[in-house]
């Protein structure tokens, strides 16, 4: 947070500078199943952000010293490729990225059934290619779609954004102009359905009044992404409804005549 | 573990493929993949490219800024590239710092754009011993299957076409086309058996006992070689690779633009 | 199959199945005594058990399973197995039709052998053993090995054995199908080619319309051609 609020982001009629209401997200894209050796895989967009998840697993767990014989364990790693920000970023990890890799580990754990695959690991690598504010949110929502694409038992799927404040004013979904010289940024992951909060940090300043008025918005569009989120993975499985074709789960040896 | 043990039946059979002049896939010999080039994929990259062939997939993007020369090289820009073989892509990738098989693919790349001098490094001297270009050639693989010297280098050279040299942004008049001269493409013949093929899957490298990585400039020039993997190769299978490689690259070039 | 399940419909983790009347079956779960989908998958109700049958996804075992497995190490009394499954299943030499004598393993099978084997047990932490001793079961040689999600084995086999059956008539292929997603085959190298493509397609598109139908086309093209 720049905190500087002298940077004119909204105009008299409560529009941004790109053009978008207070509490309007930006464009958002999401595509389910992009990558062929992954086990599940997603490709998001949300305003100028470019974001690939994918997801291995669930796999044997190694370093074998890292097996939970009670469940799985859930390992995401949130990274920003050298070129997905204006200044080149050295490869590797730094201070940040672990940071929200371990918050988003955390909140896909929540929603994975970890007790079905003792022993084992699920890995979700997150890639930023496009970095323009709002990534670990866009990190968090390609994650849930690849590990669904995945198969992997989940309770369900999970959006996220980020709200924040803005010329005094709370705004949705920031973008990079608004990040820099905004006053607050609080960043959200929810379940819709049950209002089961997940990830949330917060920096800046926010009055409760305003906090409130922030996770009111944050919601709501939770619960917009949440559905795209789903049309991405109905549109990769496209099914044909009332189909009626002829399957059985009979026993292999009964066609493996020789055996 | 269990992904890099090769079942011997898969191997016999590709061996037995190979032995009749087939693949599992189908293709001749001599026949590449589909490949599918976008270019400028990432605004915040000078230049960048992303590149398919078949299902392998990398993402290249070109960053430019204001640095030092080389104290030997005073009006020449600077170029680095660096591949990294991120997780993401295959499940026998780990998280971590350049492993041998990420530093050779590096410099096989950046050997073919340096020794085709396919960026003119002297037009990116700003002031000669003070001032030049910095190029960052970031390389990263997304889907692995097989054949990362031909995707990265296809991709670094579709970047680097790509690429506008953000002069506006450091005072230093307008923006301008990066400076090239030709357009290098690299052709890898893989070894199986005692039969030659061009750009193998992950399977057929899996069971494969040499490579010879050769790249061309646009007159069918050679500009650089690699010979990788512990097997050992014919003076014969080297002139049908150098030759495939100057009869495949032709093709692939126009691809590129 | 029953008039029950005629329909497939997609659903999606968090989805809601059953709102009261019906019992949870595999891939669901409860929550305020609602019953939702636990995974991606096509929602099936059998004798009043909701069920989602998964599309994807990593194969667990299962006791009594017959599975195609890899050797992938080897011990003094066992041979380590690889199931295409995240839990590696050790094979003991009580367990092969064989008399071993300890520290002799390698002599019968090595490290990338494959082998046709059942799932003798599997304990709470999904410890797994497999055994050889039964009748079929052996190393597999020769011929080649496709690898497809264990959860579309049952439309390879399609109903009472017809889509396998079909393909074998046309291929003249030896075909093996372990349920763990590993299928083997042997025949003239033309004719498997033609079952792995035959295959590939009902991994590929095992959700759609007139599967059947379609592999049916694609092998009758392909063989009247050669014809």
């Amino acid at each position: 947070m720049g905190g500087n609020s002298d940077m004119k982001l909204i105009d008299e009629n409560g529009i941004r500078i790109d053009g978008r209401k207070i509490d309007e997200l930006r464009p958002m894209k999401i595509e389910a199943g992009v990558l062929k050796s992954a086990d599940g895989s997603a490709y998001v967009e949300i305003g100028k952000n470019k974001v690939l998840a994918a997801v291995y697993g669930p796999r044997e767990c190694h370093p074998r010293h890292m097996q939970n014989p009670a469940k799985a364990i859930v390992q995401c790693k949130y990274n920003m490729i050298s070129f997905s920000v204006s200044d080149r970023k050295r490869p590797g990890p730094d201070r940040r990225s672990v940071e929200i890799s371990k918050l988003i580990s955390e909140a896909m754990e929540y929603v994975v059934f970890t007790e079905n695959y003792p022993r084992t690991s699920i890995d979700v690598y997150i890639e930023v290619l496009q970095a323009n504010a709002g990534t670990r949110c866009a990190g968090l929502v390609a994650a849930s779609v690849a590990l669904a694409d995945a198969g992997i038992p989940m309770k369900d799927l999970v959006p996220a954004v980020a709200v924040g404040k803005v010329n005094d004013q709370v705004v949705l979904d920031l973008n990079k102009e608004e990040d820099n010289y905004g006053q607050a940024d609080l960043p959200i992951a929810m379940i819709p359905r049950t209002g089961e909060v997940l990830l949330m940090q917060m920096d800046g300043h926010l009055t409760q009044a305003e906090f409130d008025k922030a996770l009111e918005m944050g919601v709501k569009a939770c619960h917009e992404i949440y559905d795209l989120q789903k049309d991405a993975l109905r549109r990769r499985y496209a099914i044909v409804n009332a189909e009626a074709e002829e399957e059985t789960k009979e026993p292999a040896e009964d066609v493996n005549e020789e055996a | 573990m269990a992904r890099s043990i090769v079942s011997e039946i898969k191997r016999d059979h590709i061996h037995k493929l190979i032995a009749d002049g087939k693949r599992v896939d189908g293709r001749a010999w001599d026949q590449v993949r589909e490949i599918s080039i976008q270019t400028n994929v990432v605004e915040t990259a000078e230049g960048s490219s992303r590149v398919k062939i078949g299902n392998t997939e990398v993402i290249v993007g070109v960053k430019m800024s204001v640095g030092e020369p080389f104290a030997d090289t005073p009006n020449k820009g600077v170029l680095s590239t660096n591949a990294e073989l991120i997780p993401m892509a295959s499940p026998s990738f780990e998280s971590g710092p350049p492993d041998p098989e990420s530093i050779e693919l590096s410099r096989v790349v950046d050997r073919g754009i340096r020794e085709s001098q396919m960026i003119d490094l002297e037009k990116l001297c700003i002031e000669p011993g003070k001032k030049v270009w910095i190029n960052f050639v970031d390389i990263y693989v997304l889907d692995f299957d097989g054949n990362l010297f031909d995707a990265c280098s296809l991709g670094a050279v579709a970047a680097i076409k790509s690429a506008i040299v953000p002069a506006k942004a450091n005072g230093l008049g307008e923006d301008y086309p990066m400076p090239t001269t030709c357009t290098p493409v690299s052709v890898t013949s893989l070894q199986i058996e005692n039969s030659l093929l061009v750009d193998p899957t992950l399977d057929e490298e899996k069971v494969a006992t040499a490579r010879l990585t050769v790249t061309t400039d646009d007159n069918g020039d050679l500009r650089a070689m690699q010979k990788g993997l512990s097997g050992a190769l014919t003076l014969e299978q080297v002139k049908t690779a150098i030759e495939t490689s100057r009869r495949l690259g032709i093709e692939i070039r126009k691809l590129i633009g | 199959m029953n008039n029950e399940s005629m329909t497939r419909e997609l659903v999606l983790p968090g989805d809601l199945l059953d709102a009261g009347t019906m019992k949870p079956g595999e891939g669901t779960y409860v929550h305020d005594g609602k019953i939702f989908a636990a995974m991606l998958g096509i929602k099936s109700v059998k004798s009043n058990f909701v069920n989602v049958i998964a599309l994807g996804g990593r194969y667990i075992p299962a006791p009594g399973d017959m599975i195609i497995g890899k050797v992938i190490d080897i011990g003094p009394s066992n041979w380590l197995v690889d199931i295409y499954s995240p839990y590696p299943a050790p094979l003991h030499v009580n367990e092969v039709p064989w008399r071993v004598e300890f520290g002799d393993t390698a002599r019968y099978l090595a490290v990338g052998d494959t082998l046709l084997a059942k799932v003798l047990s599997v304990d709470e932490t999904k410890r797994v053993q497999v055994t050889m001793k039964e009748q079929g079961l052996r190393k597999l040689q020769g011929g080649q090995i496709v690898e497809i999600s264990h959860s579309k084995v049952p439309r390879v086999i399609g109903k009472n054995g017809s889509m396998i059956q079909m393909i074998k008539t046309y291929t003249n292929c030896r075909i093996f199908i372990g349920q763990n997603g590993r299928i083997w085959m042997d025949g003239n190298m033309e004719d498997m080619v033609h079952a792995m493509q035959a295959i590939k397609m009902i991994d590929e598109g095992a959700q759609t319309l007139k599967l059947t139908e379609r592999v049916k086309e694609f092998l009758e093209s392909v063989y009247r051609k050669e014809e």
